[in-house]
């Protein structure tokens, strides 16, 4: 590890965390306000509420039938989920290992939907889908959603199987391993932090993915983030505290799944790799 | 693969196999694994999008380019595409400003974890949370204007809801931690070993970072910017929720919404989708069109 001791670079080094501390103030505070609010009784005007209760927590739950919407939010993320882990890691392998005609077209092709915004390809294929009967339903948001996550998949992966020496795999085989014992005794373990990195990002974005939910859910095909917008859209029919009181629901779920991929998964893991090697030397 | 081989006996015997010469070109077993998603890609993205470009030369009335005259001859229209480049530029900019510094310092932390979490916490809030939290934090009774108000930085609070600041704000909000993350992955790619040979050979931290950090980086830092910039690009329900959705705010992706599903007009709404995607595609392009004129190879080290 190097160690600058100049004066500038202290002076530097001050400079940026005094611009991390000030970002995660903010974010505290604007984290902070909605929590308080979700939790008021009323507050306005000054610097802390009224008073406190959790009353809005029951009639959040009731009115926006959090139970049923939670349970399509799972069930959609978790199928999206796996669906572009298994097809986009497999892709991702492919394209990491081998040289073959086309590969740059395929790249690209896998590119484009990253490069575009969603609504550019959402409008169109939620026009189709409404025409083959399947948009408002379940497999319509899980389709969409796949779109951008299979990419996603492919595209976060193929640096992680490149860090792979492929000369591992090829001393493997030499000894004998066959190609599902080679997936599962040396990629596998190579790969997971990647995979996990990985679906962990993909879970989180179409937990948060609006756009395109938004264009194909239905009344039984819901997400979290879509039942809140319109819950907000409509605001004026329902209380302020009781939307936030929503939002710290919403926040809580997404941040269970964070922490506890991040118990599993640091997302520096390449780092920690290239230093123990280092210490190897 | 020639004929005139094939006929010759002689040679058919020493020729290799078809999976062996298909192997040389590089399809084998391991090739065909990119297929399953290559169809997915092509029939859920490519088929859609090509839908959406014949859905837009087909308006209900008028000629064929009848959609795209409309966009371009209407202000209230193509105005948001400088309205969404006017947020989205600048924002990606700063996000990425921010990341590389933050990450440099955090890769040499030991324990990173907790400072990655609440970095990263902003991706767990979604877009409601940001705005409703925004929309008070910010608003002029919340805590950042009655902060700076109460130690007399302002005379009056800033109105910083409503309008292009909010809107900024939500998108720096959610769009940092995805642009740290990533960078923090590619800038810890970055063998250690070579910013110490760097270090031994006599050059200071502004050199090593010039000279041999960002060249390494830049392929790392332009997809980071491209993928950034898509996020921000494609803002929607900040712009209406925290913005002037009917003013500066109002960008590509709310008029192309507003036409597909609230004036059931969706030829011109897949119209002003495709120029959305366009404008976007065109800034994508120009910047790794940028990035290939740097140094493209591996980052890591390999033990000999």
């Amino acid at each position: 590890m190097i160690r600058d001791r100049g004066i500038g670079s202290k002076l530097w080094r001050t400079a940026v965390w005094a611009v991390a501390i000030l970002f995660v103030l903010n974010l505290l505070g604007v984290i902070a306000t909605v929590v308080m609010n979700s939790l008021a009784t009323r507050w306005l005007g000054t610097w802390l509420p009224v008073d406190f209760t959790t009353r809005w927590y029951f009639s959040a739950w009731r009115e926006f039938q959090l139970t049923e919407v939670l349970l399509v939010t799972f069930q959609v993320v978790f199928v999206v989920t796996l669906l572009s882990g298994l097809i986009g890691i497999t892709t991702a392998y492919a394209l990491a290992r081998r040289e073959f005609a086309g590969k740059r077209f395929a790249i690209l092709v896998f590119l484009l939907p990253l490069l575009v915004p969603p609504l550019t390809y959402g409008i169109p294929l939620a026009t189709l889908l409404y025409q083959v009967g399947l948009g408002g339903s379940f497999w319509g948001v899980v389709i969409i959603n796949l779109v951008p996550s299979i990419p996603f998949v492919v595209l976060v992966m193929i640096p992680f199987i490149e860090q792979i020496d492929p000369r591992v795999e090829a001393a493997a085989r030499v000894f004998g391993a066959g190609t599902g014992s080679l997936f599962l005794r040396i990629l596998l373990p190579l790969l997971l932090p990647g995979m996990l990195a990985a679906l962990l990002l993909v879970l989180v974005r179409t937990i948060a993915m609006f756009e395109l939910t938004f264009l194909v859910a239905g009344p039984t095909s819901q997400t979290l983030v879509v039942s809140l917008y319109y819950a907000v859209f409509a605001s004026g029919v329902r209380a302020s505290q009781s939307i936030d009181a929503m939002a710290v629901v919403y926040m809580v779920t997404t941040l269970f799944w964070l922490v506890l991929a991040l118990r599993f998964v640091n997302p520096t893991q390449i780092v920690a790799r290239a230093k123990q090697s280092q210490a190897a030397h | 693969m020639s004929d005139a081989a094939f006929s010759t006996p002689a040679r058919t015997f020493a020729r290799p196999s078809l999976k062996t010469r298909l192997a040389a070109k590089g399809f084998d077993g391991t090739t065909l694994l990119v297929l399953p998603g290559l169809v997915a890609v092509l029939a859920l993205f490519i088929y859609p999008f090509l839908y959406g470009v014949v859905d837009s030369l087909t308006p209900e009335t008028g000629a064929w380019y009848e959609n795209y005259r409309r966009f371009f001859s209407d202000p209230f229209l193509y105005n948001t595409i400088a309205a969404t480049l006017w947020l989205a530029l600048p924002v990606t900019i700063l996000n990425l400003a921010l990341a590389v510094p933050i990450a440099f310092r955090v890769r040499l932390m030991r324990r990173q974890k907790l400072l990655t979490t609440l970095l990263v916490l902003p991706i767990t809030l979604g877009t409601v949370l940001v705005a409703e939290g925004l929309l008070n934090f910010l608003g002029p009774q919340g805590w950042f204007n009655r902060t700076l108000v109460t130690i007399g930085l302002l005379e009056a609070p800033l109105r910083l809801t409503n309008n292009y600041w909010g809107v900024f704000a939500s998108l720096l909000i959610t769009g940092f931690p995805f642009a740290f993350l990533l960078t923090l992955s590619y800038v810890s790619g970055i063998d250690p070993a070579i910013e110490q040979a760097a270090a031994t050979l006599g050059a200071n931290a502004r050199r090593r970072f010039t000279r041999v950090f960002l060249p390494l980086l830049v392929p790392g830092l332009a997809v980071t910017f491209c993928l950034a910039f898509v996020q921000a690009f494609a803002v929607f329900p900040s712009a209406v929720l925290l913005g002037a959705p009917a003013g500066p705010t109002r960008v590509i992706s709310i008029a192309a919404y507003s036409a597909a599903f609230e004036e059931y007009n969706h030829s011109l709404g897949s119209a002003i989708a495709i120029i959305m995607g366009l404008v976007q595609l065109a800034v994508v392009l120009a910047v790794l069109g940028l990035r290939g004129l740097f140094y493209r190879g591996p980052a890591g080290g390999t033990k000999g």
